[in-house]
């Protein structure tokens, strides 16, 4: 599970729609692994504006990393300087795997599980629906 | 597998009355045992899939719901896409085959925001479903999660194909049981699956029920498809 997928997952359960604690998930007793893949900074660039930049600290802060930037700087991809910061993304979004742990919604408990770098969404009976 | 015990397996089928479970028993179990052969069979994507993706604006971000193997989740490298599927088995080969974006989710509890994605396909998923009730759910639990004007592109296996080698047509049960043959070196193994074969307009109709607006529809190699929007 990349990092970037954070960013898009959130508690499953039908009464946590709409919860402003279901998302982002907490990330707890996580196993991280650096994998290379390659750089496309125009994607990452492209993808930006469509993340949810506060969800992105949150969860980096949950894995230990509390060195991204308070607000989302804006980037100019002509400008040679932003090239460290597009690295930077592209190490932590696309290059972070999250292999085991935990995911549990802040509103409602439950615990979701990362295993062998998939997350695991299905509910038990009594909580589908 | 005989016809006969077929015959048999659907009369048992026609006795779950959950139709989760039948679900559970007849399409999530078999996939999980089938993965690995079934994902090998399953890499050439189809040509109105790949057009769908390929017409999406740069930088989308779109959920693949029911994504196997994770055939169409590398077709262009400009879009962001998740895929999950309800068979980790499956999910695994998606993983084996280098994608990343993936995770074990229920078509009907999909763990995702509802109004941010622009896009979404399902092909091949919703004809498991084992109630017209459920089918509707499925699609429209899909639109929920697109953004307005969002579209989704949904496949499902069509009653009417005539001259593939099953040879339904219409007029026949719509709800079959299906056999997959495993063979190894001196084994053969067959596997049933579930799946409610579309007859024509039955798609559209659905999705209609499901609240979305059609944009596009078609048949291709034994399928009906459907691109809706949601209004
Ligand atoms: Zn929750």
């Amino acid at each position: 599970m990349k990092f970037l997928t954070t960013n898009f997952v959130r508690c499953a359960i039908k009464s946590c729609d709409g919860a402003v604690n279901s998302f982002p998930l907490k990330y707890s007793e996580i196993e991280l692994v650096q994998e290379e893949q390659d750089f496309q900074p125009e994607f990452i660039l492209g993808i930006l504006p469509r993340l949810d930049w506060p969800a992105i600290l949150k969860v980096a802060a949950d894995l230990g990393n509390t060195s991204l930037p308070s607000q989302l700087p804006e980037i100019d991809i002509n400008d040679p300087s932003n090239e460290i910061l597009l690295k930077d993304l592209h190490t932590l979004l696309i290059e972070t795997q999250l292999v085991q742990g935990k995911m549990i919604c802040e509103n409602c408990n439950h615990v979701y599980h990362i295993k062998d770098s998939i997350p695991n969404f299905l509910l038990p009976p009594h909580l589908a629906n | 597998m005989d016809q006969i015990s077929i015959e048999t397996e659907k009369d048992r089928f026609e006795n779950v009355k959950d139709p989760a479970l039948k679900e559970e028993t007849y399409v999530h179990t078999v996939y999980n045992e089938i993965a690995s052969h079934f994902s090998q069979t399953r890499y050439k994507p189809w040509p109105i899939v790949e057009k769908f993706l390929n017409s999406r604006k740069n930088y989308s971000i779109g959920l693949d719901v029911g994504c196997g193997n994770g055939k169409y989740l590398g077709v262009n490298k400009n879009l962001m896409i998740l895929g999950s599927d309800r068979s980790d088995g499956l999910i695994r080969c998606a993983y084996k085959n280098g994608h990343r974006g993936l995770l074990v989710a229920d078509g009907l509890q999909l763990p995702h925001h509802n109004d941010r994605f622009d896009f979404a396909v399902s092909i091949a998923v919703i004809h498991h479903f084992s109630t017209e009730e459920r089918r509707i759910q499925a699609i429209k639990h899909i639109l929920s999660k697109l953004r307005p004007q969002g579209e989704a592109l949904i496949y499902c296996w069509a009653l009417e194909q005539e001259n593939s080698r099953r040879g339904w047509k219409e007029g026949m049960d719509q709800d079959q049981l299906v056999p997959w043959v495993m063979k190894s070196q001196n084994e053969q193994q067959t596997k049933l699956r579930y799946y409610h074969l579309y007859k024509k307009g039955e798609l559209i109709d659905n999705s209609v029920s499901a609240g979305g607006e059609i944009v596009e529809d078609g048949y291709e190699k034994d399928n009906w498809w459907v691109i809706v929007r949601k209004v």
